[in-house]
C-alpha cells in the first residue's frame, strides 16, 4: 500500500506533476507506434541520430524566437529532417554506409548545438536541456505534445498500409508503384515531430529512449504490428509515470529516470519475454516441430 | 509438469493444422496443383520488347546492348554466370532500375500488369505479419493505400493459399515458416496479383525439392492454361530444359536467345563461362559499339 500511495501522492500534491503525467500519456501515444515502426524498419540508430540532430535547430530557434516551444520545435524539425535526408543522400551517392553517415552527422549536430547554445545563452540550464526537466512541461509544451500525438495518430492511420508494406517488403511496394519514398519521408517527419515532442519532457539526449526502448521490449511479447504499437505505448506510459515519480522523489532530471525505468522493463522482457526471452528459449524448438506439415 | 494453458492450445492448433494439411495433400494428389486464384479463366496477354538495352548498376554496366523480345504468352528462362546481369535485367523490366541506354517496350500491358518476385534475401522474414496479410498484398493494384479489402478478396487470398498447398496457414506469422513454405506464400501473392507478365528472380534457390516441384507445376499452368508471359532467372540447367521452352543466356550481353535446345548448348555455356572469367580485367565503362544480339 505504501508504494502505491507513494506513487500517487506527488500527483495529488502538485499540479506540475499532474501536467507532466498527462504529458507522459500524450508522449506515449505518439512515441509507442512511431518507435514500433522505427524498430521494425531497423532504424533505431537513425532514430538516435535524428534525436541528437534536433539540438542545433532548437538552438537556432531559441536564438531567433526566444524560449518558445514553437521556435524550438520548428528549428528542431528543420535540422532533424536535414540530417535524416542528407544521411540518406550521402549514403546513396557515396560508398559510405548509412550508419556511418548518421553517426558522423549526429555527433556533429549535437556538438554544434551545444556550442551554439552556450555561446548565445551561457546561462541556459544545459543539464535540463540535455536530460529533461519536469518543470519545463508548461502549458504550451503540453499543448504541443498533445497536438503532436493527435497528428501522429491521424497521419499513421493514413499511411499505415503502405508503411507496413514498406517495412516488410520495400521492393514489392516499389514494383507495385506504391510510392514508398513518399511514405518514408512522411514517416521520417513523424519521427522528428515525436522526438521534438519527447524532447520537452526527457531532454535531447534521452528523448529517443521513449521511442526505442519500449518498442524493443514489446517485440519480446507481441507478434503483430497492432499489438506491438499498443504494447509499446503502454510500456512507454508506464516508464513515464514511474520515471516521473522517481525523478521527483530523488530530485533527478526526468529524462534519465524515465529511460532507466524503460530499461528495467526491457531487462525483464529480455529475460521473461514470451517471444525469444532467455528463460523461455528452450521451449521454442518443441513448438517448431508442428510446422513441418508442408515443406 | 503441467503445461501452461496457452502452450496446450498451441499444440492443439498445430495438430489441427497438420491434419488439415495432410487432408489437403491427399486431395491434391487427385487434382494437380494449379493457379485457381483470381481470373484463372481469363487469358492474359502481354509481351516485353527490349531495344538495345544497356543498364548500369552501381555505375558499372551490367547489361549491354540487349535486343529481343519475350513474346506474349511465352515462358523463358534467363540463365548465365553470377554477375551476368540477370537480376539487373529483371529489375529494369519491372521499373526499379532505369536503362542508361535503349529502352523497354511493354506490348499490350501497363507496368502495373507486371508481377515481380525478387530474390529471397530481399524480404524481412522476421517481420510480424501473418501469412494471409502477406498474400493480401497481392491486391495492391486494386486496393492501394486506402481502399478496404472485401470479403471476396479475402476469399481469393484463401483460395490462392490452397493453390500453393498452404491451406490452414492463413493466421500463421511468416516468421514461423520454413524457406519453402515462405516461398509458397510469395507464390500465392503472385497468384493474387493476377498479372499478365510474371518475373521470377531465382525462385527455387535454397528451396526444397517438393516445393520446387509444386511451384514449377503452378508456373507451368500460368504458361499453358492461362497464357501468362513468364520470365524466370534460373541456375539449374536441367530444370530449364524440362520446363522452359525458351531461354535467354546472358553474360552481360546476350549469348543466345531462342528455343531452349538451341540456346542451352555446351558451346554457349562455355562461352558464357569464359566471358565471366574475363570480367575482372574488364574496363568499367562500356566502350563497345551497339552489338545487338
Amino acid at each position: 500500500m505504501g508504494a502505491v500511495a507513494g506513487l500517487i501522492a506527488p500527483f495529488l500534491d502538485y499540479s506540475f506533476m499532474r501536467r507532466a503525467l498527462a504529458g507522459c500519456l500524450a508522449l506515449a501515444l505518439g512515441c509507442g507506434p512511431i518507435g514500433t515502426f522505427l524498430v521494425l524498419r531497423r532504424m533505431s540508430l537513425a532514430g538516435y541520430a535524428l534525436s541528437h540532430a534536433v539540438l542545433p535547430g532548437a538552438a537556432v530557434g531559441f536564438i531567433l524566437g526566444g524560449l518558445s516551444v514553437v521556435a524550438l520545435a520548428v528549428g528542431g524539425l528543420m535540422t532533424g529532417l536535414a540530417v535524416a535526408l542528407s544521411a540518406g543522400f550521402i549514403s546513396r551517392l557515396t560508398t559510405q554506409g548509412e550508419d556511418a553517415s548518421f553517426t558522423v552527422l549526429y555527433n556533429t549536430a549535437i556538438a554544434l548545438g551545444v556550442v551554439l547554445i552556450s555561446t548565445v545563452a551561457p546561462s541556459t540550464d544545459l543539464i535540463g536541456l540535455l536530460f529533461g526537466d519536469i518543470l519545463a512541461m508548461d502549458d504550451t509544451a503540453m499543448v504541443f505534445v498533445a497536438c503532436s500525438a493527435t497528428l501522429t495518430a491521424f497521419v499513421l492511420a493514413l499511411i499505415y498500409r503502405p508503411l507496413v508494406t514498406e517495412c516488410f517488403d520495400p521492393l514489392y511496394l516499389r514494383a507495385a508503384g506504391g510510392r514508398g519514398a513518399l511514405v518514408q519521408v512522411i514517416f521520417l517527419g513523424l519521427v522528428v515531430l515525436n522526438l521534438v515532442s519527447a524532447f520537452q519532457g526527457l531532454g535531447v539526449l534521452m528523448a529517443v529512449g521513449l521511442l526505442i526502448v519500449p518498442a524493443v521490449s514489446a517485440r519480446f511479447w507481441a507478434n503483430s504490428v497492432g499489438a506491438l504499437c499498443a504494447l509499446s505505448t503502454g510500456l512507454a506510459f508506464l516508464s513515464g509515470t514511474v520515471g516521473l515519480v522517481a525523478s521527483y522523489a530523488f530530485n533527478q532530471p526526468s529524462g534519465p529516470t524515465i529511460v532507466l525505468v524503460a530499461g528495467v522493463l526491457y531487462g525483464g522482457s529480455v529475460l521473461a519475454g514470451r517471444r525469444g526471452g532467455l528463460l523461455r528459449k528452450r521451449r521454442a524448438p518443441a513448438s517448431r516441430r508442428g510446422h513441418a506439415a508442408v515443406p | 509438469m503441467i503445461l501452461p494453458e496457452p502452450m496446450d492450445r498451441t499444440v492443439e492448433t498445430f495438430r489441427a493444422e497438420r491434419l488439415a494439411a495432410a487432408r489437403h495433400r491427399g486431395r491434391r494428389e487427385s487434382r494437380s496443383l494449379g493457379g485457381g486464384g483470381v481470373g484463372a479463366d481469363v487469358n492474359k496477354t502481354g509481351g516485353i520488347r527490349l531495344r538495345n538495352l544497356t543498364v548500369a548498376y552501381e555505375r558499372h554496366p551490367a547489361v549491354h546492348h540487349l535486343s529481343g523480345a519475350f513474346e506474349s504468352g511465352s515462358m523463358t528462362a534467363v540463365v548465365g554466370p553470377n554477375g551476368a546481369g540477370k537480376s539487373t535485367l529483371m529489375k529494369t523490366i519491372v521499373g526499379l532500375l532505369r536503362p542508361s541506354e535503349g529502352h523497354i517496350e511493354l506490348q499490350g500491358v501497363s507496368p502495373s500488369q507486371i508481377a515481380y518476385l525478387p530474390q529471397a534475401a530481399e524480404i524481412d522474414r522476421s517481420f510480424p505479419i501473418s501469412v494471409l496479410e502477406t498474400v493480401l498484398l497481392g491486391h495492391w493494384n486494386r486496393v492501394g493505400w486506402f481502399r478496404g479489402i472485401s470479403r471476396e478478396q479475402r476469399a481469393q487470398a484463401q483460395r490462392a493459399l490452397s493453390a500453393v498447398g498452404l491451406e490452414g496457414f492463413a493466421r500463421r506469422p511468416v516468421g514461423s515458416l520454413s524457406a519453402g513454405q515462405f516461398q509458397r506464400v510469395l507464390f500465392a501473392r503472385l497468384v493474387l496479383q493476377d498479372a499478365a507478365i510474371v518475373l521470377l528472380d531465382e525462385p527455387f534457390t535454397a528451396i526444397d525439392a517438393r516445393t520446387t516441384r509444386d511451384l514449377l507445376d503452378l508456373v507451368g499452368r500460368w504458361h499453358t492454361a492461362e497464357r501468362r508471359t513468364v520470365v524466370a532467372v534460373l541456375h539449374d540447367t536441367e530444370q530449364v530444359r524440362q520446363h522452359f521452352p525458351h531461354t535467354l543466356m546472358i553474360a552481360r550481353e546476350a549469348i543466345g536467345w531462342g528455343p531452349t535446345q538451341e540456346v542451352l548448348t555446351a558451346s554457349n555455356l562455355l562461352k558464357a563461362r569464359r566471358m565471366a572469367e574475363s570480367w575482372d580485367e574488364e574496363a568499367v565503362t562500356c566502350d563497345q559499339a551497339g552489338t545487338a544480339a
